[in-house]
């Protein structure tokens, strides 16, 4: 007789199976039906096609779009991953009053609704009489993901041991060559991670955007734009299954690099 | 005193963390070349001690002069000195090469000169052909090595080793001890060495000092330490001792003893004794200074006790024996070159004599 900790539990196999299937079927309609040779999102399928596809590749403002939230993630994702380093190597190597509450701070973004920062921001903004902007939006983006960053890198400067720059300190570098030369490769992995899931983040984000854009829209603004318009909403499909799938890629590929570095450091 | 003996002087330091003392106003010297080593148990300050010496840590008070060069104002990366670190701290992304020669950037050397001081390291650490290496490819005693390596080739005045061979199992740590011993002559380098372990620190030091509750208890040879303690605690850290309170007793100016609980009346030399007739005091003997007999021997001191209990331990045997006037009973230890009345396993309650001679006993402080 095993014990019941080890013994597997069929109804608890049975729920997780259930779980996923709900919680990704909604999703899986959005590539199938992208495929679909009909204007009209319903059973039963039409038949396959990838002219939605075709058509999305030669429109315009999808390209100018998708250009925006390109430049918007890149350097968001750099300035939130850039100041992830530097707040995660001062918290962890720092003796400071109120760390905790700092680190709680820092957080607080991820369980503040986005709708409310996107409020506050639009409000502050427009007091003091700044035009909407890309760059305005990737001010919203940088508040978002930087819980992200300093989560992702959190964990790798606390797995690493304090005196590896003590080490290099002792052997006569400064503290700007010791990052370099010491902290900066051993945290690599970890500033990969957060650079794909910052991106990956401000890509996909709407609700700040929302507020926050101005002339030029980011692409899940573009769509959103779309939607009004039932013949474009097929192509619009076509669009949100190329992102889903580079979605997934990105976030599959931070997971794996950092938990790669954490193994190797072992 | 000359100048080399003070090359490492350090004056009046203490260092508070909050409300915590780790070290209380130590004072002492150590001398250029010099294998010096701090021990005590964890907790004692003598690591806090070697991180202020490092530069980690800075003086609360007190000044370190290294060289005769005040230390508070120099920050870790320009002092003449170099440290083997706990974990030995090996970078994991460089290879053995590399991590040797980290230090080397700011000599601006040829990188064939490099190359060469590199490989004269693997030689002296005994690892040629290792430089390729990855630092997850290494067994604790090759990461030991390399981080030696790491701190030598920079020639610093002073090479720090804290608790350096803490991670390595008994016959490595041995044959490590051994090697670190034959590379300080070899290289000339002051060495400090933080250890707890007691063994360690008799081998391999030339002196060391013997640190509690962040003081110093008392700085000295091993044999010093272990031969003439100053206090109880010293004398119970290195080694067993067996302590017996006692009273003075003179009788006029030339004559002078010690009453001592369970050994009876122990004529002194006057010059080892300067306390007054009646005053307490408190000796010290080392297992090893009792012989063991199952006669009374003739002339000399000697008491007669029972055997309690008796462990051997292959080259010798420690004997626990009860004996009057004393609770806690005396520990002997003697060599099994010859088998005490014929074998090893003497019955409980065995009477045996005890004797010692009165040159072996330790006279401590009162503490």
């Amino acid at each position: 007789m095993s014990s019941y900790i080890k013994r597997p539990n069929r109804a608890l196999q049975l729920y997780a199976v259930l779980f996923l299937i709900v919680l990704y079927v909604p999703v899986l309609f959005i590539p199938l039906f992208s495929f679909n040779d009909s204007i009209y999102v319903r059973f039963p399928l039409q038949g396959v096609t990838l002219k939605w596809y075709g058509e999305l590749w030669t429109r315009e403002p999808v390209w100018n779009a998708l250009w925006n939230s390109v430049k918007v993630g890149l350097v968001v994702s750099v300035i939130s991953t850039v100041l992830g380093v530097m707040a995660a190597r001062a918290i962890t190597r720092t003796r400071m009053r109120g760390k905790g509450a700092l680190v709680t701070f820092i957080m607080m973004p991820l369980v503040i609704p986005g709708i409310i920062f996107g409020v506050a921001l639009l409000v502050l903004l427009s007091r003091l009489g700044v035009p909407l902007s890309l760059y305005t939006v990737g001010l919203g983006h940088l508040i978002i993901c930087l819980p992200f960053a300093v989560a992702t890198l959190l964990p790798r400067f606390e797995g690493f041991d304090p005196s590896m720059e003590e080490a290099s300190a002792d052997l006569g570098e400064n503290g700007w060559w010791t990052f370099w030369r010491v902290t900066f490769p051993m945290v690599m992995p970890g500033i990969v991670a957060s650079l794909l899931l910052t991106f990956t983040i401000s890509f996909d984000e709407f609700i700040m955007a929302f507020f926050l854009t101005g002339t030029d829209p980011t692409l899940p603004m573009y769509i959103w734009g779309q939607l009004r318009f039932p013949k474009e909403f097929p192509s619009v499909l076509a669009m949100a299954a190329l992102i889903l799938f580079v979605s997934f890629a990105l976030v599959f590929v931070a997971q794996w690099i950092g938990r790669k570095g954490l193994e190797e450091q072992e | 005193m000359t100048p080399s003996d003070r090359f490492i002087s350090i004056r009046s330091v203490s260092k508070r963390f909050g409300a915590f003392t780790a070290i209380e106003d130590i004072s002492m010297d150590i001398g250029q070349g010099e294998f010096f080593s701090l021990l005590g148990a964890s907790g004692c300050g003598k690591t806090t001690l070697l991180r202020m010496l490092a530069g980690f840590e800075a003086p609360s008070k007190g000044e370190i002069f290294i060289d005769d060069q005040p230390m508070s104002d120099v920050p870790p990366h320009h002092r003449p000195v170099n440290m083997v670190f706990q974990s030995y701290a090996i970078f994991p992304h460089l290879n053995v090469r590399d991590n040797i020669a980290y230090g080397l950037r700011k000599q601006k050397l040829a990188s064939t000169r490099r190359a060469e001081m590199v490989e004269e390291m693997l030689d002296l650490i005994k690892l040629p052909g290792y430089g390729n290496r990855k630092a997850n490819e290494l067994s604790g005693g090759q990461r030991q090595r390399i981080a030696l390596a790491r701190a030598l080739i920079l020639r610093p005045k002073v090479l720090l080793l804290d608790e350096p061979l803490g991670a390595l199992d008994k016959q490595l740590r041995e044959q490590m001890q051994l090697e670190l011993r034959a590379l300080q002559r070899q290289v000339g380098i002051t060495f400090v060495f933080v250890t707890h372990d007691q063994e360690e620190a008799l081998t391999l030091s030339d002196r060391i000092a013997v640190m509690s509750g962040g003081k110093v208890l008392q700085v000295d040879t091993p044999a010093g330490l272990y031969e003439t303690p100053r206090t109880r605690a010293v004398a119970s850290f290195i080694g067993t001792m067996n302590f017996f309170r006692g009273t003075v007793r003179r009788n006029g100016s030339v004559m002078a003893a010690i009453e001592a609980e369970g050994l009876g009346t122990i004529p002194m030399a006057t010059a080892q004794l300067t306390k007054p007739d009646g005053a307490p005091v408190q000796i010290a003997l080392r297992p090893e200074k009792f012989s063991l007999s199952p006669k009374r021997p003739e002339g000399g001191l000697a008491v007669e006790g029972r055997l309690r209990t008796a462990a051997y331990m292959g080259e010798r045997s420690q004997y626990y024996l009860s004996i009057p006037g004393k609770a806690e009973p005396v520990a002997v230890s003697a060599p099994n070159s010859h088998r005490l009345m014929g074998g090893h396993d003497l019955p409980e309650g065995q009477a045996l004599w005890l004797s010692w001679s009165p040159e072996s006993i330790v006279m401590l402080d009162i503490d």
